[in-house]
């Protein structure tokens, strides 16, 4: 009886192994001949064919996206993949969005999006996992202090080496505190920028980095912009499952929209308020 | 040994065939190459262990959990302990005191402790009062765990109280001692020694629930293994946070298993196997 049930157990956890099936959902491009448009809007690898799939946070902050609602096209990320949609040849009603935690975003294994658009800055840490755009924005890192504190007043960073910072995880802010401004004291790592902000409020530390327009945006009342930092080259790209043939299309795209001010008009519209300020240089 | 040498060859094939046979279903799954690559990279566990220029080490981050339970647990055994007295205080006039007692482990059991968390390290600085917002966050995270366990601690002693037989108290007070001299000279001894291994394990739930701190932008174990884990997009070094954890764990957990063996040899009975 026990070696039976156990000859179960067994051929059970075999047929288990032999039945699963390769799951992956990369689809090779449609079009029987090798003349088809490449880019074309039913060639495209998508996770959804017929549909393009847009990944970002939940909640998705001004002035990437306004009123946490990516499908409304207002804001410089939602407004940047609607362009991105309808270049490639979707209308608005072929766009879908699934909310992606940023930690999600490169886990193993399928996606199930086309393109996470997240403020995602593009490193060579994590192009060894995912596949990036090329930018659809450079960005400048930027300080966050409580007004009337003696680091509000800060010019250099040198200066700044003696307060408690903090940042939220896995951000190039956080790695731009550690790396260029090395405070004595470790920074605070927090899991969202919101908790960094409520720190800050409260005086458990004393400055944050943010990318300059989430910066510009976010200081709250009582809290000032203390100053951008000399860019180190930082971009943001659109986050793509590793190989993804989708990002060579995506680029030409990007590339024809860079080229006609479609990117600068952009900024203009939507982020225009948040970059006059002043800069902390690097001495 | 039970059934001899024929039940120590059949456990042992039973076992091998039990792990072959789970170790290939895994092995043989699709994706397993990836999840090897990105959960159990040798090289990422031992990097992210140590501490590179752009991680703090795991293993010196585990070290602040530990210090955070070691302090928190002595804190919560005297805490629990007298919300469980107080809440057996006879008469009429120490009623207050007996509400305050059930209200405080309603309340603490109910509030999830991720929840206290938060409450007291962004609530408590949030109000600026002198004297109690000017704490680091590892103050208010430890004061959370404390406030949080001390009300389920506080149940585990009362079962212990309720559970000493009421012979014991009648015995007692025919000796000429007060309700309350029984309380302390009779019935608690007992009760907590009936109670240790249950205790020891709301102790090893706490080792655990350190990591909760974590929230409030204080660097322990997990909160660097995560730091690693997002810079790199690979989660071995959770992997190793885990096996920290789990380390200190069995040690606690296998005396504790000897511990209700011998009390249950103790009360006259056999040991389960």
């Amino acid at each position: 009886m026990r070696l039976r049930v156990l000859v179960a157990i067994v051929g059970v956890a075999l047929l288990g192994a032999a039945c699963a099936t390769d799951s992956s959902t990369v689809t090779l491009p449609g079009g029987s001949d090798g003349s088809s448009d490449v880019c074309g809007k039913d060639s495209l690898n998508l996770v959804d064919p017929g549909m393009l799939t847009v990944g970002t946070d939940n909640p998705a902050f001004p002035p990437w996206v306004l009123k946490n609602d990516p499908a409304s096209g207002e804001g410089y990320e939602s407004a940047v993949a609607y362009e991105i949609a309808d270049r490639l040849g979707f209308s608005k009603d072929e766009v879908a969005w699934v909310s992606v935690p940023f930690n999600k975003s490169y886990a193993p294994g399928p996606k199930d999006f086309d393109f996470d658009i997240n403020q995602i800055s593009v490193t060579p840490e994590r192009e060894q996992a995912v596949t990036f755009s090329g930018s659809y924005y450079d960005v400048s890192q930027a300080l966050i202090a409580n007004e009337g504190t003696p680091i509000a007043s800060a010019t250099s960073v040198s200066q700044l080496g003696d307060y408690q910072f903090g940042a939220q995880i896995g951000t190039t802010s956080l790695q731009f505190i550690t790396e260029v401004i090395q405070p004595a004291d470790q920074a605070q790592v927090f899991d969202t920028t919101s908790d960094a902000l409520t720190a800050l409020k409260n005086g458990q530390i004393d400055g944050t980095v943010l990318d300059l327009p989430t910066a510009s945006y976010s200081a709250g009342k009582g809290q000032v912009v203390v100053g951008q930092f000399e860019s180190t080259g930082e971009h943001f790209g659109l986050l793509f499952e590793q190989d993804n043939p989708l990002v060579t299309c995506v680029n030409q795209v990007l590339d024809d929209m860079r080229a006609g001010g479609v990117l600068q008009d952009l900024e203009q519209k939507y982020l225009k308020g948040y970059l006059d300020v002043p800069t902390i240089s690097s001495t | 040994m039970f059934g001899g040498r024929r039940a120590v060859l059949i456990s042992a094939a039973s076992t091998v065939v039990f792990f072959l046979a789970l170790g290939l279903a895994l092995y043989l799954s699709p994706g397993w190459d990836a999840v090897r690559e990105d959960f159990f990279d040798w090289h990422a566990m031992r990097e992210s262990f140590l501490g590179t220029d752009i991680s703090p080490s795991i293993w010196s981050a585990f070290l602040l959990n530990v210090k955070m339970f070691l302090i928190a647990e002595p804190l919560i055994l005297l805490l629990a302990l007298i919300i469980a007295i107080v809440r057996q205080i006879p008469g009429p006039v120490f009623f207050p005191f007996r509400l305050v007692a059930v209200v405080y482990t309603d309340f603490f059991r109910g509030v999830p402790l991720i929840l206290v968390v938060i409450l007291l390290g962004f609530g408590l600085p949030g109000l600026r009062m002198t004297g109690v917002s000017n704490f680091s966050p590892v103050v208010y995270g430890v004061a959370a765990l404390v406030l949080s366990y001390s009300a389920y601690v506080a149940e585990v002693y009362r079962a212990g109280i309720e559970s000493v037989h009421p012979s014991q108290v009648a015995a007692a007070r025919s000796l000429g001692l007060t309700r309350l001299q029984a309380l302390r000279h009779v019935v608690v001894p007992q009760a907590v020694r009936r109670v240790i291994p249950p205790l020891l394990n709301d102790f090893i739930s706490l080792q655990k629930d350190t990591a909760l701190v974590g929230l409030l932008g204080v660097i322990e174990a997990l909160k660097a293994a995560q730091i690693y884990s997002v810079q790199v997009f690979d989660y071995s070094s959770l992997i190793v946070a885990a096996l920290l954890f789990i380390v200190i764990t069995i040690p606690l957990a296998r005396f504790t298993d000897r511990l209700i063996a011998r009390g249950q040899l103790r009360r006259g009975g056999t040991v389960a196997r």
